[in-house]
């Protein structure tokens, strides 16, 4: 263990702390794990993000860094030696940062598809769906949507995809028959160890979604 | 010249659009605008070049589309790497002010359309939330002349747009949002930034920003929008 290294305060099923997982193992960067309780925050996640109290925070040199895709950057930034999760080009980088943001967008669509019912779960999953089509014009024929290299918005969405079955599950639809390019690059993502040792499968997903639903009342 | 090759399509009543405006000044850059008639009538060359959200604003560089003004201003920055600088150098301090534009949008922007677009004991609560969003933003500017330092920067571009709504709302409504109470050096700054020449001399007027708030708010309140 590193005691001058970088902390992350996180939640094992919460894509936005894989996302930094992924970015830290992709990086080749070791760092200390802080498994939160969610129902139960600790005093170190309330001091370190007092604006949102939510995970993923990073800790490094003793400064708090708050929200995934900025968590995701200032690790590219600071670790600039190690390979690049970011394009060098400046357009590309724009371009991957528009579509990482609009990952954001679809993660919030799929709270929305386990949450509601009825028409607004139809509404969610049509959204969905177009979402996911956006996003597959997007990689084309590409191995990753950073090209032959998995970067940026490759790990923004990646976590997502073990939601798939939850998605699926909830609202009544396979994904793979809007968005085929999708699932496949989900696939060959998965064969990345980063990826592959920062999510969860997607049965324990949504187990805990079902437990989710139940403690909160959305069933 | 690259400077010939930028294009940037937006409205004059978007505050959004102006960020990007004042990125553009600020490194010198030339560019030829395009006046969108949003949202019912948007051109087929801004549909073709933003398919994915439709949105102004949107710049085109040698040809090439970018859309979201906060990734936008960031590109400039990243390409025009002479002159003016806009983002932080430092790698916590621009993810601070990254996080920071991020809370102005999603919380601030939504709390302020919250407060305009509701009334009776609901307003009051979102009044009660937009309050306490204005005095946790203020931590970011603290006692500093502007969000950027001794001069602005990418978060000034960002929360200027509230400076400039804030006030306009807050006579139409009836309310307080940003005060001496909840956040005084928020309240100076709002001074400050709208009287920088270059932001003073491009907002669109007040009066005609003043009647087509007043027109939506009762737009939406009769169902139409």
């Amino acid at each position: 263990m590193c005691s001058n290294g970088p902390v992350l305060l996180d939640f094992w099923e919460s894509p936005y702390g894989q996302r930094v997982r992924i970015a830290l193992a992709e990086k080749g960067l070791e760092y200390e794990y802080k498994e939160e309780d969610l129902f139960n925050k600790s005093d170190l996640l309330r001091k370190s993000n007092p604006v949102y109290k939510k995970v993923p925070v990073l800790i490094h040199d003793g400064k708090t860094i708050c929200e995934s895709l900025i968590i995701m950057e200032y690790i590219d930034e600071v670790w600039s030696d190690k390979v690049k999760i970011l394009p060098s080009d400046p357009y590309q980088r724009a371009q991957a940062r528009f579509w990482a943001d609009f990952s954001n967008k679809v993660c919030e669509c799929g709270q929305r598809l386990w949450q509601l019912k009825g028409e607004g779960q139809e509404a969610a999953k049509k959204e969905m769906i177009e979402k996911l089509r956006l996003f597959e014009a997007e990689l084309g024929d590409k191995e990753y949507f950073g090209g032959d290299n998995f970067g940026f918005v490759d790990i923004a969405l990646v976590p997502l995809t073990s939601c798939f079955y939850t998605y699926e599950t909830c609202a009544n639809f396979k994904i793979e028959e809007a968005a085929p390019k999708i699932v496949a690059w989900a696939k060959r993502c998965m064969e990345r160890e980063s990826v592959a040792k920062s999510l969860y499968e997607p049965s324990k997903v949504y187990d805990f979604v079902c437990f989710l639903k139940k403690h909160f009342g959305f069933e | 010249m690259a400077e010939k090759e930028v294009k940037l399509f937006g409205n004059w009543a978007s505050t959004y659009t102006l960020r990007v405006e004042w990125a553009l000044k600020l490194k010198g850059i030339e560019y030829e605008y395009v006046n969108e008639d949003i949202p019912f009538n948007k051109s087929e060359e801004l549909l073709r070049l933003n398919p994915v959200t439709k949105k102004i604003p949107v710049l085109v560089h040698n040809g090439k589309p970018l859309a979201e003004s906060l990734v936008i201003i960031e590109y400039i920055d990243d390409t025009w790497t002479k002159g003016y600088s806009i983002m932080p150098k430092d790698p916590y301090d621009r993810a601070q002010a990254r996080f920071w534009a991020k809370f102005a949008d999603d919380k601030c922007m939504s709390a302020m359309y919250s407060v305009s677009t509701s009334s009776g004991e609901a307003q009051q609560k979102m009044l009660q939330e937009a309050r306490e969003a204005f005095q946790i933003l203020e931590q970011a500017l603290g006692s500093k002349k502007f969000f950027g330092g001794d001069q602005i920067g990418y978060l000034d571009l960002a929360i200027t747009l509230l400076a400039f709504w804030i006030p306009i709302l807050e006579e139409i409504v009836s309310v307080s949002m940003v005060d001496n109470e909840n956040a005084p050096l928020l309240k100076e700054w709002f001074t400050r930034i709208l009287d920088v020449d270059m932001i003073k001399t491009s907002l669109p007027p007040r009066d005609k920003m003043y009647e087509l708030s007043k027109q939506r708010r009762e737009q939406f309140f009769s169902g139409q929008i």
